[in-house]
This record gives C-alpha cells, structure tokens and sequence, in this order.
C-alpha cells in the first residue's frame, strides 16, 4: 500500500509507532531533519540497508519537497 | 525522490508504506521541531512580532481606524476566522472614508516569509523588493506575524 499523507498524518502516525525514513543524502540528513527520523538516503536503498527497517510498523518517506 | 523511495521499499515487501509528499519543506514551513546540526540557526519565526494588529474583510476603515494602537503606524493584517491571511492595510490606506469596507483599500498580496526562513537570508530579500516590513505565514497561509527591516544608523 501506497498513501500520500499530509504533515498532519506523519504526527499521529509516528505517535501510533510508524518510522520516519528520510532518503535524502546523509549531509542533507545531518544538516536538518524531522525528529525521530531516521537517515536511509536513497542512492544506498537496497535490500541489505533497508534490513534497519522494521516490515512489522508504518513506515513514511519523505524527501525535501516534491520531488 | 520519495515516490521512488517508497515504490522501492513496496518492492522490497514492505507493506505499509507511507508517502510524505511535501516532504521536510512543508514540516519546517509549519514551525513544526526540527533536528540536526543546522537545526539551531535562528528563523524568522523566532523574531516576528507576533502581537500584529489585525481586522477582518467585512470591517470598515473608520472602525479599524479607531483601534489603531501607539502612534498609528502599525499595518493591520486582514485575516479570516482561521487567521489565513487576506490582506495588509498600512497606515496610509487608513486615512479615506470612515465607511470604505477595508476589501476595498486592503493590499491583497503581501511579501510573506515561511517561518524556517533564515534570518541571515532576509536582509538582502528587504532591501530587493524594497520593503520595510514582511508577513511571516504558514505553509497554509495561517499569520505568525510580522518581520520588521532592522533599523540602521
């Protein structure tokens, strides 16, 4: 399942227990963030580093924008 | 970048994947808590006046007029009953026909910064756009307040 949500959405589903993933490089990453979220740029998303990932609990990806 | 991420991880047999579409822009925008080593620079949103006087559509210029406060100076900020920005009304629109609705004498596009705008970057977006004072809005137009020019000299 796929579902674009809104900022609202991110807030109560982090509540809930969703992980925040966010994909933009590791510099972008450690510049600024959403809190709680963890840092899995998207050039490095493969099957092995995606294994920091729960597959039990929501999981949201966000980048900058639109993007 | 994130529809990518997301459609990978659906790949991979992950099973609940959400998409976050307008992303950590629209987060900051908000005024929503940030983290990094970037995460402490001072923003707009840390030194707008936030007491902006405001007034509505349907009020008219002589009642705004009459609640002007200090030296009437002061702009009023048009909003709606959820504090999203209509308009601005400087002092000088003030001065005509007590009975003009403020719609009417209201500036409809007012210069607005979002919140995680850096302090650092307003000075050369003033002196630009040749303003002295600027909004400070959410992502969803809703008033924090109100960013003054730093007066120099």
């Amino acid at each position: 399942m796929l579902t674009v949500i809104d900022r609202h959405d991110v807030r109560r589903l982090v509540e809930q227990g969703a992980q925040l993933v966010d994909v933009m490089s590791a510099r972008e990453y450690d510049a600024e963030h959403i809190p709680r979220a963890i840092s899995l740029p998207l050039k490095t998303l493969s099957r092995e580093t995606a294994e920091r990932i729960d597959p039990r609990r929501a999981i949201i990806v966000y980048c900058h924008d639109y993007q | 970048m994130s529809a990518r991420a997301a459609a990978r991880l659906v790949s991979l047999g992950f099973p609940n994947v959400y998409r976050y579409q307008a992303g950590r822009a629209d987060w900051f925008a908000a005024g929503f808590p940030r983290e990094g080593t970037e995460a402490g620079m001072p923003r707009v949103a840390d030194v707008a006046q936030r007491d902006v006087p405001t007034c509505r559509l349907d009020e008219r210029v002589g009642d705004v007029r009459d609640r002007r406060p200090g030296a009437g100076s002061e702009p009023f900020v048009v909003v709606d009953g959820n504090r999203v920005v209509l308009g601005l009304v400087d002092a000088e629109a003030l001065t005509g026909d007590p009975t003009t609705p403020v719609e009417r004498v209201m500036q409809p596009d007012p210069v607005s910064f979002r919140p995680d705008v850096r302090i650092g970057e307003t000075p050369q977006y003033f002196k630009k756009h040749g303003v002295r004072h600027t909004l400070v809005t959410t992502s969803d137009g809703v008033l924090v307040g109100l960013l003054r020019l730093p007066k120099t000299g």
